[in-house]
């Protein structure tokens, strides 16, 4: 459960961010999560839920946008985004694939009142 | 209602204090290896046997990450080699800033190679950075040869996975091959070394391979 960490991290720099522009009260937080990161979304909600108490961001939800993995093979110039079983070998020339995206931790964007 | 842009890493400040912890090893020559794994896949044992063998060569320390206990730590000293153990309590991995506090305090003179080995975990580890030059994987045979799989992230991210626990195959059933496969698919650029702390199989192609990595 590093997920808590990981909402700690959050709310922190949410509430600095929030801070910097006068606001207390923070109503939702835009996260981009890699679908190829060792985070479950359900687990961050939780985690946010225990964690934002007497935080700036204690009314506010979380806005999640999953990103898929997208992968790249710098051999054949081929990009993926159906990679099977998470087989990182080029499917048309069995080079190593490069991820392109899938392994964002992002704070997209905070609303604030 | 006002929406401020942020595009912000959540993980900056680990990140943060991984670059922070990255100039000091560079700054002192120190080579630091970040050890990962599921709990009991060997992780001490190959830290003993490994030290065993190079401790003439290089000056070791070991900085321990365990929930409870210094056990580990004890271990490591009986063997003439300075460790801190880092007691998390609850927190399943170590992070950037917890590596940071202890190279505040932990004697580090001289000291050529560190290893780190943290918390016995298979999934958290791998998103945080400790500011390493290497980040090396023990996965016991017997966990299973689908367990790449599962925990595609960790296995994605570490530069090797030694395959423990040789010795048990014939007991386990478990296919070497398939295991190995399974590695390769999520990361095909990955080191494997099939060892056993127990019979010393694999142990010195593996501790060649560290010993270049270290003089890169």
């Amino acid at each position: 459960m590093h997920e808590f960490s990981i909402v700690q991290n959050i709310i922190n720099a949410c509430e600095a961010e929030a801070r910097k522009h006068n606001s207390n009260k923070i109503s939702k937080i835009g996260l981009r999560i890699g679908e190829f990161t060792g985070v479950v979304r359900e687990a961050l909600d939780f985690a946010f839920d225990i964690t934002k108490k007497n935080t700036l961001a204690e009314n506010a939800a979380f806005e999640i946008e999953i990103v898929p993995l997208k992968t790249h093979c710098n051999n054949c110039g081929h990009t993926f985004s159906d990679i099977k079983e998470y087989n990182f070998y080029c499917p048309d020339c069995n080079d190593p694939l490069e991820i392109l995206e899938g392994r964002e931790l992002e704070i997209k964007y905070i609303d604030i009142t | 209602m006002h929406i401020i842009d942020m595009h912000t890493h959540i993980m900056q400040e680990n990140e943060k204090a991984a670059n922070w912890n990255k100039d000091f090893f560079n700054k002192h020559k120190i080579f630091a290896a970040n050890l990962m794994s599921a709990p009991g896949a060997g992780k001490t044992s190959l830290l003993e046997e490994t030290i065993k063998k190079i401790k003439n060569e290089f000056k070791i320390a070991v900085i321990e990450g365990d929930l409870q206990t210094t056990i580990d730590a004890d271990r490591i000293n009986a063997l003439g080699i300075p460790s801190h153990q880092i007691v998390t309590g609850t927190v399943c991995h170590l992070d950037a800033r917890m590596i940071h506090n202890v190279l505040h305090d932990f004697k580090l003179e001289g000291i050529g190679l560190l290893f780190i080995e943290n918390v016995g975990n298979l999934v958290c580890p791998a998103e945080f950075n400790l500011g390493e030059d290497l980040k090396v994987m023990v996965f016991s045979v017997v966990e299973g040869a689908e367990k790449p799989k599962k925990y595609p992230v960790m296995f994605h991210e570490t530069d090797a996975v030694l395959l423990n626990k040789i010795d048990l195959i014939p007991y386990s059933g478990v296919s070497l091959k398939e295991l190995e496969k399974n590695v390769l698919e999520i990361n095909p650029l990955a080191k494997i070394f099939p060892v056993s702390c127990k019979t010393g199989e694999g142990i010195d192609d593996w501790i060649g391979w560290l010993k270049q990595q270290i003089r890169k």
